[in-house]
């Protein structure tokens, strides 16, 4: 069923459960958020949101209130307007004045909010929030000073992830958002909620102090770690990786997991092989690398135990193998194991050379992220 | 003593505070020494109390021999025996023990039907309810109405919500029974927070059945086939009584599989809160009964169309509910006969404060406030001057002395600035500071607020704040002004109920005390000298005896001087805790 509503004088027909605020959205009508998030449910919390409908005597939020059929909605009246700058003020009364050593200056809701609304002064001054103790966790800098309680960061852990790691205690002023009994994150470090965090509150602890937003250049691509494939954005300073983001119109809705936000270091890290390899010294059998490995060393290879080499040399080097093995011990005597940061076709092309080139069944796939 | 012997004791938690367990079980162990055959029961004083006079002057005690009924206050189970040997073994009762005048003052002008049988029966027994006429609405509705017949009965009897909104109930069950849904819920909502506040707690304590059976009925009306009591885990007998009678009323029939064989189930299970005042919203409440932080959410849409589990949901308050049996049982026109036009029935306030008479009553809506002090509370203590009365809680605001003649009712309440709210009525004084009555409920309501929405959270604590710094002499002109725009604006954008009436305090006081805050601002005066901050002590050099009294009070060594010779106030090692004047025989302490 379409409901009609008219916002601002604009009509629009919107399906039924459409709220207010996506109703003027789709109008083009701009009304200011802080808590609202597109992908999240709801909340209501900030308040900037209110808007005034024709016979409802007190102002609402446009977030949570859905269009009613002949719905009349004014978005923008000098008593709204007054009363989300009073709401502007009283969020800046309890947040540090320091934007000029935040992360997030620039790209900052709030600061945005109170650049539009002309906050300067504030009427409101009082005591703030002010928390020494700091997440020791490796991943996400929590400074829960900067946060405004959106609860966008509660949301996304439990409605995204599923996971549910934080949540709001405490109440009245002191209210905060916080991992249980306040310890420190002890979650799969996603960073879904760094993502969704309209201040400095939440940030990558690994980008901190390493540039703004303004000093970037964002570079779209596609993380290599598996076969998901999803769309990242690089924000290269210089010609460095200083972090990673996705948009909230690619396929996989902008949401990431631990090693697509944080596990970019790959890129820029000395120990990288950016050219084929090929073995010079011969494999040591009485030590097998991958015990090495288990034990958390490098199994004792070395760089100089590798000479660098062209594909094609590597590729010939490949063949002359595998056809070597093949007509000394046939080709069961053969095993290919490929990866699961590969695509899916590159993955098929992989099986079917084991398969149909060499003509053995051994093949596995390390479908372990 | 050849007249059937009753004894009731209060046992409500005044009663039981004041010793009421104890008193009991002296009369039981002396009166089986004496081989005397009497009845006891255990009954629920605070509603009694309450009703009848003082929860002060607990334990009360009732004799009942034949007709006769002698009410006894202040027992302690030393005075046991001799009401033993003297009343019911002599049949000549004890008259130095016994209530008083203005006992049965504080009755006259009371009408009770949520209170009519507690402190008359043993909310314990399942049995004395019964034989009250209990659990024959539920007979009735069962037998001989249909669910759409209740609800035109409740929607004609004119009753609206006690919790506070006054939201017409039959209005709220019909809309509950329309809604479209496989299953559906009725709430009684118990989460009494208001300070001050006792009627829930005392209505579950004195008679929970009645509670219990307004919820069956109310689930028989909408349809619902489970109901929870949300009550605080701070009320403890509270919560013990309702268990007691939840259990006794599935073992009867009332509750439970197929209830009168009409094919009807409907359970009740007890959810305890755990101490935030918000939870008594109902959004708050039905996500804390899920599991979730008790946050209230937006409203649309209501309870009744998506409520606990996203199921269609009634939440009544506890005298609400408490009211159902009797407007059943009686009819909507004897109900309605009592209140005003628009509020109709009774309404149960807990009268405390500056009054003589402080405790539990029950008064026709559209009485007078002056009805309500002077009558049935015997005026102020220490007659002193009224000052204003305070009702409606945290989320209420004040009418002042001149204005006694209000009739107590929604609208009129709310015509000045206040409310009927859930029925707190504090009564406040000469002595009370206006500025630091809207403190005291600004800290309560900044401290309980959720902290979901900005105003809320952060508005109330700067209204705090502001109130802090006058009470403190730090105040600034414009502060007054700030004080209203904040409130103002926190009413306005508020999320739920608390922070849209979290600010009603403070304007209120605004409204009718403005000199007040003026004194605190301008000439940092507390007129009621309570504000510690601008009180200063000195000893009148004409009048100090030199007994030393003060300086032996005083915990910070602040006064000096020698026998018989005056006294004298070291003002920068004073402490301002008032001790000296307290103790001072000579009123030669002066507080300015």
């Amino acid at each position: 069923m379409a409901f009609k509503v008219t916002i601002d004088g604009k009509m629009a027909e919107v399906p039924e459960g459409t709220t207010v605020l996506e109703a003027a959205r789709m109008l083009n009508i701009t009304i200011p958020t802080l808590c609202h998030h597109p992908k999240l449910t709801p909340f209501g919390g900030c308040r900037l949101c209110i808007v005034e409908i024709k016979g409802i005597p007190r102002p609402v939020t446009s977030c949570t209130t859905p269009v009613n059929d002949g719905m009349e909605v004014t978005t923008s009246t000098p008593q709204i307007e007054d009363l989300r700058k009073t709401v502007l003020e009283l969020i800046l009364s309890d947040h540090p004045n320091d934007c000029m050593i935040c992360e997030r200056a620039g790209d900052c809701t709030l600061q945005e909010m109170a650049y539009i609304y002309g906050v300067r002064e504030n009427r409101f001054e009082g005591e703030r929030r002010t928390y020494e103790k700091k997440d020791g966790n490796p991943f996400i800098e929590r400074d829960m000073e900067k946060c405004i309680l959106c609860g966008r960061c509660v949301k996304v852990c439990d409605e995204v992830q599923g996971v549910g790691a934080i949540d709001f205690a405490y109440r009245g002023f002191q209210s905060k958002i916080c991992p249980p009994y306040e310890k420190d994150l002890n979650c799969e470090f996603c960073g879904q909620c760094v993502s969704v965090c309209p201040t400095g509150a939440l940030s990558g602890k690994m980008w901190s102090r390493l540039g703004r937003q303004k000093d970037v250049k964002e570079v779209d691509t596609t993380c290599a770690y598996c076969g998901t494939g999803c769309n990242i954005t690089l924000h290269v300073k210089g010609n460095d990786v200083i972090r990673v983001t996705s948009k909230e119109d690619t396929w996989n809705e902008g949401w990431l997991c631990v090693k697509g936000r944080f596990g970019y270091q790959f890129i820029n890290s000395p120990d990288r092989l950016k050219k084929p390899l090929i073995r010079i010294t011969p494999k040591d059998q009485s030590n097998p690398p991958f015990t090495h490995f288990a034990k958390g060393g490098h199994g004792g290879i070395t760089r100089s135990q590798f000479k660098e080499v062209s594909w094609n040399e590597a590729l010939d080097h490949i063949s002359g193998r595998l056809t070597e093995i093949k007509a000394k011990h046939g080709a069961d005597a053969i095993g290919g194991l490929s990866s699961a940061r590969c695509t899916n076709e590159e993955n098929y092309a992989f099986q079917k050379m084991i398969r149909a080139a060499v003509g053995a069944n051994n093949v596995d796939h390390c479908a372990r992220l | 003593m050849n007249k059937r012997i009753t004894i009731q004791v209060c046992m409500g938690t005044g009663g039981m505070a004041a010793g009421g367990a104890e008193v009991l079980a002296t009369f039981e162990s002396l009166m089986k020494e004496k081989n005397i055959p009497a009845e006891f029961k255990k009954e629920c004083s605070m509603h009694k109390v309450g009703c009848r006079g003082l929860c002060a002057r607990d334990v009360l005690v009732d004799v009942i021999a034949g007709d006769n009924r002698t009410t006894y206050q202040y027992i302690k189970p030393d005075m046991v025996q001799r009401i033993i040997d003297e009343h019911v073994v002599a049949g000549n009762p004890v008259s130095d023990w016994q209530v008083t005048d203005d006992y049965h003052k504080f009755h006259e002008k009371q009408i009770k039907v949520v209170l009519s049988d507690c402190g008359n029966i043993d909310p314990e027994d399942i049995g004395a309810y019964i034989a009250a006429e209990g659990y024959k609405a539920i007979d009735k509705v069962f037998n001989a109405m249909s669910p759409e017949a209740v609800i035109d009965m409740i929607k004609k009897s004119g009753l609206r919500g006690r919790g506070g909104a006054g939201f017409p109930t039959g209005v709220k069950w019909e809309a509950c029974r329309k809604a479209p849904g496989d299953r559906k819920y009725i709430i009684c909502n118990a989460d009494e927070g208001d300070p001050g506040a006792f009627m829930d707690r005392a209505v579950i304590e004195g008679n929970p059945h009645a509670v219990l059976e307004g919820m069956v009925i109310g689930a028989y009306a909408i349809g619902a086939t489970k109901g929870y009591v949300y009550i605080r885990a701070e009320y403890p007998l509270a919560v013990e009584r309702l268990k007691k009678a939840i259990k006794a009323a599935g073992e009867r029939g009332y509750l439970g599989k197929n209830i009168f064989n009409k094919g009807f189930d409907f359970d009740i299970k007890i959810k305890l809160g755990a101490g935030a005042f918000v939870c008594g919203e109902e959004t708050a409440l039905i996500a804390s009964i899920e599991g979730q932080r008790g946050m209230p959410r937006a409203k649309p849409p209501f309870p009744v169309h998506h409520g606990l589990w996203g199921k269609p949901t009634v939440i009544n308050n506890v005298e609400t509910l408490a009211n159902i049996p009797y407007i059943i049982k009686r009819g909507p026109e004897w109900f309605s006969s009592y209140g005003t036009e628009k509020s109709k029935g009774t309404k149960v306030f807990a009268l405390t404060g500056k009054v003589k008479n402080t405790g539990l009553i029950e008064v026709p809506m559209g009485i007078t406030l002056k009805e309500i002090i002077y009558d049935i509370g015997g005026g102020i203590e220490n007659n002193k001057k009224l000052k204003a009365v305070q009702t409606g809680g945290p989320s209420g605001g004040c009418i002042t002395g001149d204005m006694l003649d209000i009739n107590v009712d929604y609208e009129s309440l709310a015509k000045v600035g206040s409310i009927v709210g859930s029925g707190g009525m504090i009564v406040l004084d000469e002595d009370d500071c206006m500025v630091n009555v809207a403190k005291y409920f600004l800290n309560f309501t900044q401290s309980e607020s959720c902290g979901k929405c900005v105003p809320c959270r952060i508005g109330t604590k700067r209204l705090l704040e502001i109130l802090d710094r006058i009470t403190k002499g730090l105040g600034k002109e414009s502060d007054i002004d700030l004080l209203l725009k904040l409130s103002g604006d926190i009413k306005s954008a508020s999320l739920c109920g608390l922070g849209q009436t979290a600010p009603n305090p403070v304007l209120s006081t605004i409204k009718y005390f403005r000199e007040e805050y003026e004194a605190h601002i301008k000439d940092k005066q507390c007129p009621a000298k309570v504000c510690r901050d601008l009180l200063t002590y000195s000893i009148l050099e004409d009048f100090c005896k030199g007994c030393g009294a003060c300086m032996r009070a005083c915990p910070a060594g602040a006064i000096k001087g020698e026998k018989k010779k005056p006294h004298v106030i070291n003002a920068g090692a004073c402490i301002k805790c008032g001790s000296c004047f307290d103790v001072c025989k000579f009123k030669a302490v002066s507080r300015g």
